[in-house]
């Protein structure tokens, strides 16, 4: 089959592999139908993330048929059509069992480095790196999916593979980072980032009841798209100081969450994001975690920030004691995607009343044969690239 | 601050470790609340007057390498007149007595300790556990596990460049559901002692399972060889072999990657 393979910074190729076979019982074996790039992908295309392998396939958006299932699948047939969450759960565990998907205890074979780096390990991934699982992505004609009986979901007819393609990751985890922002009724959410988990973010905030969301990026297509379709207001940080920007917006107060949806890999002028991209020239830093400081600094008292962006290490210079002095809340984590889905798939369907259409971010479409193209131009120009879909 | 008020900080913070009283299911007698002596009498005079020229020296030297010679030779003096130490202890060490209900020689051996939380019920994992013939399934180095009769089993390792290891053990207890323990048989080429424990949790996350192993290597040699042996990290190994049982007991099966393709251009 044809996958995609990373081999280093800025070099992924499209190659022939061997077909994946099942290797446990409650393995299932899907045909990919369609498979995306995440903005988390870029992070190993820019080699961020620590414990990738020449060869290693990528992707975790990616849904399609099931063609294979083990002997021990008994809720899947083959045929079916199926969205699989990114993170692998096995279902049985303790965290599994109080819904923490995304920390199962079970379903990284080298949970061993991972604590070693953590104290404790999460759930494996697909497509993302050997601390995570080393598990073959699904950027990838075919794809082995673990624990089969558990994530993939059924999807009903009547429904494109574009409209419930971001059930896998960034959907549910733009709707749990506004659920880890515990918005109550009116309250003002700011969200750092306008790529596609920021969007979500967004428009998430809305159904958790926000009377006003702000959206900051520098991209002006990005920021046009908060604007028109996730109906926020705007602030350009190459144009204006946030901090200043979102005390006046909010009467002197600060927003009542702060939504992190950049994570390791912040842009910036100021000068501790100058810092960072020095220290992480030099690599002496994993994460540049410019956004997370100014999100810190920025929450009103007693304010909940929300990290739904990817951080990797140690970061550093963090304004801890601002965290302390304000008694602010802080949520994160890897989505715990299983957890989202029925209640997402309802929002996308509408019940009766117009869905929500999560297609307007999407700015290319590839084949998968010409996905290092798209990984460059998704690299290269996040202005105008916001969501690559591809098809193998 | 004057060096010697260091060095008694230092004393009072690291070297009153608190000793928890561990139960080790029975291959070991019991120990007490206070640190148990592990450093024979020789050993001791000579850690006393080591330390002893260490500290003296180290205040001499007010700088931080004399600050920490200080510190060194403070923790030699304890070791000297408290007859323990913490760095045996972990290494599961003895020069002072030997533990005649172990297989394996007070002053030799690497002991490894874990506690997991499974969730299962305790009698689950007990059957699994107590039908040694499955452990090759969970621990990577076991080729094979035979029982023979009655309570003795033979067990099969993988050895060093390909050579292969091998011991009959017994069980020296057996508590339905709650324990099990076991040693090598006089004669083996590896002396190995060991125990498991089920204990089910008091908030209903399944059970508490606390595994301890001791290894003394064929020719009851240095712990080096052991650890090369099992290619380096033996805890980090045991750990891993630990999680494989879990997630056999868990979800039925070990996650794995083996086989998968990969690009290799």
């Amino acid at each position: 089959m044809k996958a995609l393979c990373w081999y280093g910074k800025y070099d992924v190729r499209v190659e022939d592999v061997p077909d994946p076979k099942i290797i446990n019982s409650r393995d299932a074996i899907i045909r990919v139908t369609a498979t995306a790039i995440c903005g988390s992908d870029l992070h190993l295309y820019d080699k961020c993330i620590p414990s990738m392998q020449a060869g290693d396939i990528l992707g975790h958006e990616f849904m399609g048929e099931v063609v294979e299932i083990g002997s021990g699948v008994k809720n899947l047939k083959v045929g079916d059509r199926v969205v699989v969450p990114f993170t692998i759960a096995c279902g049985n565990c303790f965290f599994c069992s109080r819904k923490l998907w995304a920390l199962c205890d079970n379903s990284n074979p080298n949970a061993g480095v991972a604590e070693r780096l953590y104290g404790y390990s999460g759930s494996g991934l697909f497509g993302y790196s050997h601390i995570y699982g080393g598990y073959a992505g699904g950027q990838a004609e075919y794809v082995r999916v673990p624990y089969a009986d558990v994530g993939p979901f059924k999807i009903p007819e009547g429904l494109s593979d574009e409209q419930v393609l971001f059930l896998t990751d960034i959907l549910p985890t733009g709707y749990m980072a506004a659920e880890n922002a515990n918005i109550q009724t009116g309250d003002t959410v700011a969200v750092w980032g306008c790529g596609p988990v920021g969007q979500f973010a967004i428009q998430s905030a809305w159904w958790f009841g926000a009377g006003r969301v702000i959206a900051i990026d520098h991209y002006p297509h990005r920021l046009d798209l908060a604007r028109r379709f996730a109906r926020a207001e705007t602030i350009d940080f190459s144009q204006e100081d946030v901090f200043e920007r979102l005390n006046e917006m909010t009467g002197g107060i600060g927003p009542d969450a702060c939504i992190d949806a950049v994570g390791m890999e912040a842009h910036g002028t100021a000068p501790d994001a100058i810092y960072d991209r020095v220290k992480h020239a030099l690599m002496l830093t994993t994460d540049r975690s410019h956004v997370l400081r100014e999100a810190i600094h920025c929450c009103r008292k007693g304010g909940t920030v929300s990290v739904p962006g990817v951080y990797g290490g140690y970061l550093d210079k963090l304004p801890f004691g601002g965290a302390f002095a304000k008694g602010l809340k802080f949520a994160m984590g890897q989505t715990h995607v299983h957890r989202y889905l029925p209640t997402l798939l309802e929002k996308i369907q509408g019940n009766g009343q117009p869905g929500f259409d999560p297609t307007y971010i999407i700015s290319h479409r590839f084949s998968l044969s010409e996905a290092p193209q798209a990984y460059d131009l998704f690299r290269n120009q996040q202005n105008e690239c916001t969501k690559v879909v591809l098809t193998p | 601050m004057e060096s010697d008020t260091v060095v008694r900080a230092w004393e009072k913070r690291v070297l009153q470790p608190q000793h928890r009283a561990v139960k080790t299911a029975g291959i070991e007698p019991q120990r007490s609340a206070e640190p148990p002596q592990n450093v024979g009498t020789s050993e001791r005079m000579a850690s006393l007057v080591g330390g002893a020229a260490f500290v003296l020296a180290g205040r001499k030297n007010g700088n931080l390498g004399g600050l920490l010679l200080a510190a060194l030779g403070a923790s030699l003096i304890y070791r000297g007149a408290k007859g323990h130490c913490t760095c045996y202890e972990k290494l599961g060490i003895s020069s002072a007595t030997h533990n005649k209900n172990s297989v394996i020689p007070a002053q030799q051996g690497v002991k490894l300790e874990k506690h997991l939380t499974v969730n299962r019920p305790a009698s689950e994992l007990y059957s699994f556990w107590r039908n040694l013939t499955n452990l090759p399934q969970v621990f990577k180095h076991l080729i094979s596990v035979e029982m023979r009769d009655g309570n003795v089993s033979h067990w099969v390792a993988a050895g060093p460049a390909n050579t292969k290891i091998e011991w009959d053990a017994e069980v020296l207890k057996d508590h339905e559901n709650e324990l099990v323990a076991w040693r090598s048989l006089p004669g083996s080429q590896i002396d190995t002692a060991g125990s498991v424990k089920f204990e089910p949790t008091k908030n209903d996350r399944g059970t508490v399972v606390v595994v301890s192993m001791k290894y003394n290597p064929p020719g009851g040699q240095i712990a080096d060889y052991l650890a090369s042996w099992f290619g380096g990290d033996l805890k980090s190994k045991l750990d891993d072999d630990l999680r494989n049982f879990k997630s056999l007991m868990e979800a039925s099966e070990i996650p794995s990657t083996s086989g998968q393709p990969q690009g290799t251009s």
